[in-house]
């Protein structure tokens, strides 16, 4: 059986059982998963690939670059782009979807890479802090967090850029409560909300002219 | 004017008091190699201005690296394998299978009869981890470390960790802090070896009495309680109860070790590099020289990383076993379950007062529970904030089978604050005073008297209800309260700064930046006195390679580095100086540095820009260590190096709530804050510190609560989904006014503001649900459940 879930670009060569099957020797948590995604007594035999338990060659556009990397099945976004692609500026602080520190762009749209398997990104755009910038110009909302001291320890700060300019994109005009509501899914330990919520508007303002 | 030789100190007038209150001059002696009074902010050019911080460009586009973020060539990753059971003896553990897995390089028993013992740190609240470790090997809780192992990638030593075989020996325990009274409770220590120190909350004393889990009283008394409440007109008597509190620094606690024959070098998100080298040079018997820390970036600490700690001390031991560098970061369950939290305390409170005010007697008696460590006391804060005669207090550590508690912003006068913020609302609302005008009467502070004032007006506190007086569902509230915390100094901080030849500045210091902004303020500080600008200034700071800096804990570093910063650029400028002045035609006394230029005082005209002073040096550069010494007014106390200073430091809340009777939900609309920190260096940075004291304390008054399920031992809530942190939703507008406050005490006047932050936020939301509901909460947090419970029960 075939699922059509998750797996862009990769979907002709692959389906999720295949996937699963391949990563489930290394992966309880997912071995379990695989029970309860295959009807009892389904056959495997429509779809003989197997991917894993070896690394599997992709290709990612990262931050407007073609990065072809090996990775192993059950990597996720922000394990390959902290590891083999050596962009740290990704954080992981939680590694489980509850704080967003992890947060990049995959086609504009902010998802949380510790969450989503590196082979589901596919074709999408993935932009990462470091591509935020346009060369030695920083985006306006990077330059606004120095201008409002948006940030104390900076760790939560990578991922609340990348909202907060697709934020941006999205609503250029947002108001204070649009950005709180941006930026909700977002912890930061060090309180930096109010200055964050400052730092937005005043960068929308920016954009503007 | 300076007076006297230039060798010996100096006699200098210093212009003091509070900016808008009143101002006037004292004399102070300086020391002759220490930079002449500052002026006020207003007068100057870069202190005083909200500079943007020196590494914000880092900081936003991902340049900074963080612990996790450094990759060695060669590098193995660390992993813990750790008790599943809250109390247990090991019997055995057997490596052998994981040290054949092939991507391991070294496994480390930690706990265990083969083990080494995993405790090293020179904390009281880890020595008593590590006497008990010796002796035999028991888990005290769940997911203390047994074993250690470095792998080639993160994948294998998690695989590998699952080889290790442990024999458990299961043995009662207990999480509750009442159960732990109990008679008969099972017992956490049979005997504790307690050495002085700092405990979880602040000082800790040998020598006292373990009963079951119970060990004290610590305590303090002056002038005569019973006849103070036998006199007294008025009593308030309440129990109080506070929750355990996690840290939840953003970034995991982590450490890259590296151990070489030619010496150690550790990366390590720490508040205290230089204090970790220390601990690493006597742990491992390696001289200060060989061994190197460097912090480049610290994603919070908050007080759970002021030590090495046992993972710190892990990773080293693997490399070492490895012959290769060990990178270790806790994963969020492990921050959760063992790095450190807030103690959980209860507290017994009674004041006595006569009817105009005037307080009477104090009495305070306390338990608290920092797990298996000690020190979970409630500070100093009923002790000393208000005038009265007759004090005193008793406290008891509790020990259950949970993580070691740690330090935590405000250790001690958090929960303190709690219950006696609390208590003299009470009072106030007994003696039919306001508690505003009450704190008038017994509070002696004219820092805070101001803060009162500024407060007030700015919150609108004469519109304020009284109690329960409103009538709907929904129901608003008002409530204040005060701040204290002493304004530390860690004496002999030192730090570097050097005039290189093409006229840049740089600083160098081991002191670490954890957000605060320490090298945006020294920055400024330096710039001011070279007559530049702060982001001329090169911060070259974490790596105790340079001069060792102070600790980022306390509320003290702003305190300890910014008068060597500026002492070392004053000697550095008066050599620069020396050196152009004939070429000036005049004398170094008569030269000033302002605007990138070397001035002559007397005739502008003769002048020359710093770049072309700093060219015609002869060496390479003009360098100069400096280091803090005692406030010129000296200290009120003393413990190694850290200096106690006469002043406190302050800060009034003001709170204004929403709380709806039917869900339960409570929300705080306005926070008013006011706040002293001496003279402050960026208002910027120093108002983002405070929101975020006033966030951490709004979770702890609300939301923050660690969970234990008493059957099992285990904690409920280790994440960041259950263990519910204030958000974007909940953050209130927030004001934050700050005094300016000239003491003369040292070359900047610099103190605190971290802790002060975090001290008020809850006790001022609860005296403002009070206002509200007319029902008070004394036990927290005060979450939906808390106040629908208390709405139910109707009654006080
Ligand atoms: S690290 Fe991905 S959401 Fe927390
Ligand atoms: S700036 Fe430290 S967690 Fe947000």
């Amino acid at each position: 059986m075939r699922f059509s879930v998750g797996v862009h670009g990769l979907r002709a060569r692959m389906s999720r059982r295949s996937f699963l099957k391949g990563t489930s020797a290394a992966t309880a948590g997912l071995a379990a998963l695989e029970t309860a995604l295959t009807p009892a007594g389904a056959a495997a035999a429509d779809d003989p690939q197997v991917f894993g338990p070896e690394p599997v060659s992709i290709t990612l556009r990262v931050n407007g670059a073609a990065r072809t990397v090996a990775v192993e099945p059950c990597a996720t976004l922000a394990e390959v782009l902290r590891g083999p692609l050596n962009l740290t500026g990704t954080k992981i602080a939680c590694n489980r979807g509850s704080c967003s520190a992890c947060t990049v762009l995959l086609d504009g749209v902010p998802v949380a890479s510790c969450s989503m398997l590196a082979l589901d990104v596919g074709e999408r755009a993935i932009t990462t802090i470091e591509g935020l910038a346009n060369g030695d110009v920083l985006h306006p909302v990077q330059a606004a967090f120095i201008e409002h001291d948006a940030l104390q320890c900076g760790f939560c700060t990578p991922g609340m850029v990348l909202s907060s300019a697709a934020l941006l994109e999205r609503n250029p005009q947002p108001t204070a409560e649009d950005v709180k509501a941006a930026i909700s899914g977002h912890v930061c330990r060090c309180g930096t909300y109010p200055h964050v919520v400052d730092a937005v508007l005043a960068a929308a303002q920016a954009r503007r002219g | 004017m300076a007076t006297g030789s230039q060798d010996s100190p100096r006699h200098e007038k210093f212009v003091t008091g509070i900016v808008g209150v009143g101002l006037s001059d004292v004399e102070r002696t300086v020391p002759a190699d220490e930079a002449p009074p500052l002026a006020p902010n207003a007068q100057l050019s870069q202190i005083g201005k909200p500079t943007p911080r020196w590494n914000g460009r880092a900081k936003v586009t991902g340049a900074v690296r963080f612990t996790a973020d450094i990759a060695l060539p060669g590098m193995l990753h660390g992993r813990f394998l750790r008790s599943p059971l809250p109390h247990a003896r090991i019997r055995a553990v057997d490596t052998s299978a994981a040290e054949r897995h092939p991507g391991v390089r070294a496994v480390l028993v930690l706990l265990g009869p083969n083990g080494a013992g995993g405790a090293t740190s020179v904390s009281a609240e880890e020595d008593v981890e590590a006497t008990r470790r010796n002796e035999q090997p028991i888990a005290l809780y769940a997911g203390a470390a047994v074993a250690a192992v470095a792998a080639i990638s993160e994948q294998a030593a998690d695989e590998a960790v699952r080889l290790i075989k442990v024999q458990y020996e299961p043995l009662p325990f207990v999480v509750d802090m009442d159960d732990a009274r109990a008679a008969g409770a099972p017992v956490v220590y049979e005997t504790l070896d307690v050495q002085p120190g700092f405990g979880a909350s602040g000082l800790v004393s040998p020598g006292l009495t373990l009963k079951g889990n119970v060990r004290g009283p610590a305590g303090d008394a002056r002038g005569d309680v019973a006849a103070g409440l036998v006199a007294a007109e008025v009593v308030v008597e309440g129990e109080y109860r506070t929750q355990v509190q996690t840290h939840c620094c953003l970034e995991p606690h982590g450490i890259v070790a590296d151990w070489r024959a030619d010496g150690l070098t550790v990366h390590i998100s720490t508040q205290f590099t230089a204090g970790v080298r220390a601990e690493l040079a006597r742990a491992f018997g390696l001289p200060l020289g060989r061994v190197r820390v460097i912090a480049e970036a610290i994603g919070g600490g908050f007080g759970s990383k002021s030590q090495l700690g046992y993972y710190g001390h892990a990773a080293v031991a693997l490399s070492r076993k490895a012959q290769a560098p060990v990178r270790l970061v806790l994963e969020r369950h492990e921050e959760q379950v063992d790095s450190g939290y807030r103690p959980a305390t209860w507290q017994r409170l009674r004041i006595g007062a006569a009817r105009d005010g005037t307080l009477a007697a104090m009495s305070l008696l306390s338990y608290g529970t920092a797990g298996t460590a000690i020190g979970a006391g409630v500070g100093n804060i009923a002790q000393r904030m208000y005038t009265c005669a007759n004090f005193d207090e008793s406290h008891y550590d509790v020990f259950i089978n949970a993580g070691p508690g740690c330090a935590m912003r405000g250790p001690g006068n958090v929960p303190g604050a709690f219950a006696l913020e609390q208590a003299i609302d009470e009072l106030a609302e007994k003696l039919g005073i306001d508690p505003v005008a009450l704190r008038d009467r017994i509070d002696a502070s004219p820092v805070r008297r101001e803060e009162r004032r500024i407060g007030a007006e700015r919150m609108g506190w004469s519109t304020r209800h009284p109690a329960g007086a409103e009538t709907g569902t929904i129901k608003t509230g008002l409530g204040m309260a005060q701040s204290l915390w002493g304004a530390n100094v860690q004496v002999n901080s030192a730090c570097e700064v050097r005039v290189l030849r093409d006229g840049s500045v740089e600083v160098r210091s081991s002191v670490q930046d954890i957000g605060t902004g320490t090298g945006t303020i020294i920055a400024q500080v330096v710039a001011e006195e070279f007559g530049l600008r702060a982001e001329d200034i090169v911060i070259r700071i974490g790596d105790t390679d340079f001069p060792a800096g102070a600790p980022s804990s306390g509320s003290r570093t702003a305190a300890s580095m910014t008068p060597p910063a500026r002492n070392a650029a004053y000697q550095v400028c008066r050599q620069l100086f020396a050196l152009v002045a004939p070429a000036l035609g005049t004398t170094a006394d008569d030269l000033q540095a302002r605007d990138g230029r070397i001035v002559s005082r007397r005739d502008p005209a003769r002048a020359m820009t710093f770049h072309d002073a700093a060219a015609s040096m002869r060496t390479g550069q003009i360098a100069v260590v400096a280091s803090r010494g005692e406030d010129y007014a000296g200290f009120r106390g003393r413990r190694g190096d850290m200096g106690f200073a006469l002043n406190d430091l302050g800060g009034v809340q003001f709170a204004a709530v929403s709380v709806d009777t039917e869900t339960g939900l409570v929300r705080v609309k306005r926070v008013v804050a006011v706040h002293d920190c001496g003279r402050p260096i960026n208002p910027a940075q120093i108002e983002s510190q405070v929101q975020g004291g006033i966030l951490q304390g709004l979770g702890y008054a609300l939301l923050e609560e660690r969970v234990f399920d008493r059957q099992t031992g285990l904690i409920v809530n280790a994440d960041l989904e259950q263990y519910k942190l204030p958000g974007a939703l909940e953050v209130p507008a927030i004001e934050v006014h700050l005094i300016e406050n000239y003491q003369g005490f040292s070359a900047t006047d610099v103190y605190g503001i971290a802790e002060p932050s975090n001290i008020a936020t809850a006790p001022a939301i609860a005296n403002a649900i009070y206002n509200a509901l007319g029902l008070r909460l004394r036990t927290l947090p005060m979450n939906r459940a808390a106040i629908l419970t208390a709405l139910a029960a109707g009654k006080n």
